[in-house]
């Protein structure tokens, strides 16, 4: 039944996977998420629903024990934080690489090097631009709140399978770590191994008599092959960019600065919208929800209406490069930002706001 | 005698005295001529066909000569990243608990590169068969120094012979996994000869026994020649294989 609770972002990560009915979660502690593991094992899932839960040798492990359970059809999800999604990037690839769906957590912590544990988004260019090897790319969705941790489960998951692809929420320190009220969904069943050989049988590894056998791999020693697959990645790709884009928009009709921002970012900006009303001056938040596929078309259009954007991320300016592609020259898009785990506060970025386009 | 007696006709006289498992495709195996993968491949497929599990098992394919393992074993498969078939057997077993779940791995994916997942693959009892084929060096990648190549031995990257105190001592992994209490069986075959291909296949047998009735994680180290590599004849690496290798990795059960 659907339940309302107060609970940590990462808790509320785990509490969602396992009502999403997923197979198999395997993680590694690492701070500031190592909660989501930590609750797992404290809820006991495998009693629940029947759920694997393993702690791994190692992010590497982690990883791996994913791949192989997706390569049989089984939901199934990891969890990290920075250092640790470093260590999976060549698990992500593969799976990218072997057309494995899979959702996975980062909450992002401050770098470079072990950085410090408080929040971040410093690994944006790492899971947008690809992060692992080989042309890729990876679903990735931001959540802004504890409820957004627990929805993204969900809707994850129907991509990740729709298109047979990873999928990363790029979280971080703050929605991870903060408490919010957050409204659960209803259990559902996993699926039963005769449902997975219906479903996904046609590819997945499970079992079969030689003439209708499955391969998971992403080798292909031919490279005119090797370009045919990746042809169909890409053909993958393009089809989710047309289809998966989601944002939300805040202020923007009658806005003269846009402020562009995501996940805890987006929440700091919210207030900065207030302040600047306070101030007369009218401020448009736009929260890319998905940050690949990236909202270019809707923030290209924003830059219509204003004098200028403002890109504020948690570190030394990254989205503010696809903010910029999107907006193509039309007005001046410049970035704001604290880093290594320092957060700006919403007078922060209106200061920065006018210092670039007013004062 | 006819000369043009066809195949069919020779089988239909009751002569049959061997057919090749239909767990192992009609594909050219891409293994040099004299290679004993090509006989480790054939025993373990034999093995599952024999058992009737061939539709229930699932293997993993490593980096190295047998990466492309599933061209030739004629069942599902799934190709792990370089040292990472024991943690990818861990998610695929641990959810199909009654399946019949293996790595087929070399000496570099499971000993230098991988030894993290193996390890603890087995520490944690694992219910699956590793095949470990010890060849002593990095075929395909072009033949340079394996963590077990032995000492003094030449390859590409120790063009001097391997010097112990630069590069360390060749690594013996199945005495280590013994020592696991997970591990429930290790022992130590080869398959250069018709009598110890016998032997080989027997342990093959047992370990994916063990797997059926939940014992734990079983090893079967195959020490195997690599002709290409060593720079001799498969003749030559046969013998060569007997004079070095099984002084230092010697046959028989270890554990079990």
């Amino acid at each position: 039944m659907e339940e309302i609770k107060l609970m940590k972002g990462n808790e509320a990560f785990a509490e969602a996977v396992i009502r999403e009915g997923v197979d198999a979660y395997f993680g590694y502690p690492i701070t500031p998420q190592s909660e989501v593991i930590e609750y797992l094992m404290l809820e006991e899932p495998y009693k629940r629903t029947g759920m694997v839960v393993l702690q791994a040798e190692s992010e590497i492990g982690a990883i791996h024990m994913v791949y192989g359970a997706a390569g049989a059809g089984k939901k199934a999800v990891t969890s990290s934080s920075s250092p640790g999604i470093s260590l999976k990037q060549e698990g992500i690839s593969y799976m990218a690489g072997s057309e494995l769906p899979c959702v996975m957590l980062n909450v992002v912590r401050g770098g470079p090097g072990l950085g410090t544990i408080q929040p971040s988004q410093a690994d944006y260019f790492q899971t947008v631009k690809g992060g692992g090897h080989g042309d890729y790319k990876l679903i990735v969705l931001a959540p802004a709140s504890v409820q957004e941790m627990a929805d993204f489960v969900e809707d994850g998951f129907k991509m990740a399978f729709k298109y047979r692809t990873p999928v990363m929420l790029l979280s971080d320190g703050l929605i991870g770590q903060m408490m919010e009220k957050v409204q659960l969904k209803p259990q559902k069943a996993r699926l039963s191994n005769e449902e997975i050989r219906e479903k996904y049988g046609s590819w997945a590894t499970i079992g079969h008599k030689p003439e209708e056998r499955t391969i998971i791999t992403s080798l292909e020693l031919k490279s005119e092959r090797q370009e045919k697959h990746n042809h169909k990645l890409q053909a993958k790709y393009r089809e989710i960019e047309k289809k998966e884009v989601r944002l939300e928009k805040f202020n923007c009709e009658n806005a003269d600065y846009l402020l562009v921002a995501y996940g805890s970012s987006a929440r700091i900006c919210q207030k900065t919208i207030q302040l600047g009303k306070e101030k007369g001056i009218n401020i448009g938040l736009i929260r890319p929800i998905t940050l690949w596929p990236f909202p270019s078309d809707e923030i290209n259009k924003a830059a219509d209406k204003v004098k200028g954007v403002l890109s504020v991320e948690l570190s030394a300016g990254q989205m503010v490069d696809d903010v910029r592609l999107a907006v193509n020259g039309k007005v001046p898009v410049e970035h704001y930002g604290r880093f290594g785990g320092m957060i700006h506060s919403p007078d922060e970025v209106l200061e920065a706001l006018e210092k670039n386009f007013i004062k | 005698m006819s000369e043009n007696i066809t195949p069919e006709e020779i089988i239909k006289k009751g002569t049959l005295v061997f057919e090749k498992t239909k767990l192992m495709t009609d594909a050219h195996l891409s293994y040099c001529p004299g290679c004993g993968h090509g006989v480790a491949h054939r025993i373990t497929m034999e093995v599952l066909e024999e058992m009737g599990v061939g539709d229930q098992a699932i293997g993993i394919a490593p980096v190295g000569c047998s990466v492309l393992a599933y061209d030739f074993m004629n069942i599902d498969m799934q190709q792990a990243a370089h040292g990472r078939a024991p943690a990818v057997a861990t998610g695929i077993k641990r959810l199909y608990p009654e399946k019949y779940v293996f790595t087929y791995q070399g000496d570099g994916d499971l000993a230098a590169i991988g030894t993290n997942e193996t390890i603890h693959a087995c520490n944690r009892g694992e219910n699956i068969v590793i095949i470990f084929v010890n060849n002593g060096i990095y075929g395909m990648t072009g033949g340079q120094m394996a963590p077990t190549t032995l000492e003094g031995m030449v390859s590409s990257t120790s063009p001097y012979g391997r010097d112990l105190g630069m590069t360390g001592h060749p690594i013996k992994i199945t005495e280590m996994l013994a020592m696991l209490p997970g591990v429930c069986y290790a022992t130590r075959h080869a398959v250069h000869k018709p009598g110890l291909v016998r032997k080989t296949k027997k342990a093959i047998k047992k370990a994916f026994e063990n797997q059926r009735d939940k014992k734990g994680t079983s090893i079967i180290e195959i020490v195997s020649n690599c002709n290409s590599g060593w720079k001799m004849t498969p003749v030559k690496s046969n013998e060569w294989l007997e004079e070095n290798m099984l002084p230092v990795f010697p046959l028989g059960d270890i554990k079990g």
